[in-house]
């Protein structure tokens, strides 16, 4: 039997726009994970907190706000605080490509917008595990 | 031959796991529920045997009941209120493995967000991974990390399929079944087998029209159980079951919290009266006696398979089956190798 892979998919800050999420919380699920959603509205710390609790192998975060230049940052500091380094973090949602390059920096490993195929997110997961 | 239960090895990495949780760690907690999870028996078994001395401490919560009707909302309202005491409060939450594609959409932690950052809360989300029951594999194993943890209450919410989840009974010292008013036949459908488990039932949603009456169904239905006289032998659960508690029945706003203290107020009462008339330990022998069994049938079943398929004195009684004579069926042949197996004959 294949591992089970545990997601968690949260919505960073005031953005509410969750139709992405819920979509590739479902998504998710039809391959073959396990996915949290933890819903809209979420902090730096409840993010982290999160993941501490729940140990996933991968967090997804979706942001359309256009507030991701500061919250990707401020979660990934966080995560360097708490010496975690073993959760493969993705982005998606409205990022424009001039901040990619930027998000990738700070430790996101991928940045997934508008008309991502659920496979194609599948497939980076699968061979991008950290652990 | 060695049986598998015996080795007593423990993997440093496990072992430097549990060095950590008992320092506090909460990472080092969450990885040795992963490892439960994805290892099952063979990790469980070393993780146990180390912590186990320092179980038996948390008090369980079990709460179970239709899906939609609240569980979630109600747990962390009653973390909620076990959080202001000051009190160490874990949570695991069952959900259901999906039969096609074996994922899992885990939804519990939402209805919790409130209390997320609190760090005297833990909440762990649980697939059930096809398991029967209303718990997964892993669930008896996590309840004894967070015993060990230090957690001065441990709620556990099922999957809330409804008949069948008997096995909350087996590990919660106080169970919970939540209702939501106005299912009509419903009712019919939960009475069978669900007072047996149930310690206090709750209707919630008691901002809803027909919640009065379906506290009402709740009593009578009671009335009637009280009356009805089980044959003891065939209903293991009612013989620990003390008939000296009927489970009271309460009304429940869990989104406002309106009457949250009073559901409090029977936790603790039914606790009180658990440890004071004896029924905690019979619940804890029961709870063994269940575990024990799924321990040996699971290690008892490796030791059989790996005789069957690695013993090479297994091929003569495997040959007489083909001879197709009197005697020599599979089942003749199953319990002649089973009577010397218990011989040590094969070791
Ligand atoms: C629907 C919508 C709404 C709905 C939202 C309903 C809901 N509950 O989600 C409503 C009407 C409520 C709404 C409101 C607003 N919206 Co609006 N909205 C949209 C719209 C048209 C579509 C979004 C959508 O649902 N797409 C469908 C889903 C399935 O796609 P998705 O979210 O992109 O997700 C996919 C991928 O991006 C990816 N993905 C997403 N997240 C992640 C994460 C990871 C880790 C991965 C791997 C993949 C991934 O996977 C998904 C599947 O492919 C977009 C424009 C657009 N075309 O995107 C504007 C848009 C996002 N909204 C916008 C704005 C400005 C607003 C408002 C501020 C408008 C206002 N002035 O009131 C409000 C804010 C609301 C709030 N509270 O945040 C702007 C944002 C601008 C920006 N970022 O700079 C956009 C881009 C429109 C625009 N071009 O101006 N909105
Ligand atoms: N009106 C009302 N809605 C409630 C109450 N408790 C929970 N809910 C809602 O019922 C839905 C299901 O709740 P949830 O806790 O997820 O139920 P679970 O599936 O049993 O865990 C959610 O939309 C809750 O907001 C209540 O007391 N009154
Ligand atoms: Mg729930």
């Amino acid at each position: 039997m294949e591992k089970n892979i545990r997601c968690i998919v949260a919505k960073p800050g005031l953005d509410g726009h969750d139709r992405g999420a819920k979509v590739i919380s479902r998504g998710l699920r039809d391959a073959g994970l396990e996915v949290i959603y933890t819903g809209l509205h979420q902090t730096a710390d409840d993010i982290v907190e999160s993941v501490v609790q729940e140990d996933p192998d991968v967090l997804l975060l979706s942001i359309l706000s256009g507030a991701h230049t500061i919250l990707f940052p401020e979660i990934m500091k966080k995560f360097k605080e708490e010496g975690i380094n073993d959760v493969l973090i993705l982005g998606g949602g409205i990022i424009p490509d001039e901040d990619i390059a930027k998000m990738k920096e700070v430790g996101i490993s991928e940045i997934f917008g508008p008309g991502t195929k659920i496979q194609e997110i599948v497939d980076y997961i699968k061979s991008h595990l950290k652990r | 031959m060695e049986s598998s239960i015996k080795s007593s090895k423990i993997d440093l990495d496990i072992y430097n796991l549990i060095e950590k949780m008992r320092k506090g760690d909460r990472r080092a907690v969450a990885r040795l529920i992963t490892k439960v999870e994805n290892g099952g028996p063979e990790v469980s078994k070393q993780i146990i045997k180390e912590i186990y001395p320092e179980t038996g401490k948390s008090f369980i919560i079990g709460i179970t009941g239709s899906p939609g009707s609240g569980k979630s909302t109600l747990t962390n309202q009653i973390a909620s209120e076990y959080l202001k005491k000051g009190l160490k409060i874990s949570i695991i939450a069952v959900d259901p493995t999906s039969p096609f594609s074996g994922g899992a959409l885990l939804g519990d932690r939402i209805r919790m967000k409130s209390n997320f950052t609190n760090k005297n809360l833990f909440i762990r989300s649980m697939a059930n991974r096809g398991k029967l029951g209303g718990l997964a594999m892993a669930t008896k194993e996590a309840i004894h990390i967070f015993d060990a943890y230090g957690s001065d209450i441990i709620i556990v919410e099922t999957v809330g399929v409804g008949q069948s989840e008997i096995d909350i009974f087996k590990s919660a010292h106080t169970t919970l079944v939540i209702m939501p008013p106005g299912m009509g036949d419903e009712i019919q459908a939960i009475k069978a087998g669900i007072t047996e488990i149930t310690d206090i039932f709750v209707v919630n949603k008691m901002d809803r029209n027909e919640a009065d009456k379906r506290v009402n169904e709740l009593e009578t239905m009671l009335d009637i159980a009280e009356n009805i006289v089980v044959d003891q032998k065939n209903h293991n659960i009612r013989i620990i079951k003390s008939n000296k508690w009927r489970p009271p029945v309460i009304k429940t706003n869990a989104i406002s919290g309106e009457n949250v203290p009073e559901l409090i107020e029977l936790i603790e009462s039914h606790r009180e009266f658990s440890k004071t008339t004896g029924l905690k330990n019979k619940k804890l022998a029961y709870r063994y006696k269940h575990y024990v069994v799924d321990i040996i049938q699971y290690f008892q079943n490796k030791d059989i398979e790996r005789l069957i398929f690695s013993n090479p004195k297994i091929n003569e009684f495997i040959d007489q089956i083909l001879s197709y004579k009197t005697g020599s069926d599979p089942y003749s042949i199953s319990e002649m190798i089973l009577e010397l197996f218990s011989k040590r004959y094969f070791s």
